[in-house]
């Protein structure tokens, strides 16, 4: 997780040019940061390619669109971390 | 090509939805308005324009590999590189491939190459979203006209 973190950390720090000390677990990508939705598809690319998976942004939106689910639930880096995990493990288990 | 129009793709030479790869052909007009200020009794077809082709070209391919359940809108332009001029009547070989394809985005690398010489080349970003009322049908059409899915993955 903390390892997952600072990768996830130091991409939005590139690619939103947001100083890394500003950076927490606790923060929200949107509300704290100021991530906009484009910003958000570059930082997406990154972690995509970082860990060799492809996160589910459409389902994502869809859930909170609807209301399914909460934006913390995916925005917040602490949670946002845990899906990473999820999905990298996920797709190790297919390997 | 129809340069005021942003028309940009005459005919689609091959197509690879599997391997994510388009080749297509784009003519520049002999005549356009484009060329009475870009530049006055110098005509060059603005860098904005050849990027607009490679734009097209990738759009082209990731509506094929979509089977057109999403429009591509382009969203970024990374490592744009313009290494040589092009005017009137130039037949431009324009080449696109997949990069990444995310949720929601896709990632292409595009370039167009003149006389087998490398015009211009770029990274290029797309949002894709579901088709907005009213643009699926023209869409659609365009694709037919320029050939999009005529012999499509043949190689």
């Amino acid at each position: 997780m903390s390892d997952t973190f600072d990768r996830v950390a130091t991409i939005i720090a590139d690619v939103a040019d947001i100083p890394r000390e500003k950076i927490t677990p606790e923060s929200h990508a949107i509300d704290d940061l100021g991530i906009d939705s484009l910003a958000f598809l570059d930082i997406a690319f990154e972690i995509d390619k970082t860990f060799g998976i492809k996160l589910p942004l459409e389902q994502w939106t869809q859930e909170v669109n609807e209301g399914k689910v909460p934006a913390e639930q995916y925005f917040v880096l602490k949670n946002l971390c845990e899906r990473i995990d999820g999905l990298v493990a996920e797709k190790a288990a297919k390997v | 090509m129809r340069l005021e129009y942003f028309d940009m793709i005459d005919r689609v030479v091959s197509l690879d939805r599997a391997e994510g790869r388009i080749a297509a052909l784009a003519t520049v007009p002999n005549e356009s308005p484009v060329f009475e200020g870009h530049f006055p009794g110098h005509p060059l077809v603005p860098g904005v324009l050849l990027t607009e082709t490679m734009a097209q070209a990738s759009g082209y391919l990731l509506l094929a590999r979509a089977s057109f359940s999403h429009m591509p809108f382009l969203m970024g332009v990374d490592k744009a590189r313009f290494r040589s001029f092009v005017g009137p009547g130039a037949v431009l070989e324009v080449e696109a491939s997949l990069e990444h394809d995310g949720s929601g985005y896709a990632v292409t690398k595009a370039a167009i190459r003149a006389e087998g010489k490398p015009l211009c080349n770029a990274e290029l970003r797309f949002k894709t979203m579901p088709f907005p009322d009213g643009l699926d049908a023209p869409m659609r059409e365009r694709a037919a006209r320029i050939g999009l899915l005529d012999g499509a993955d043949a190689r």
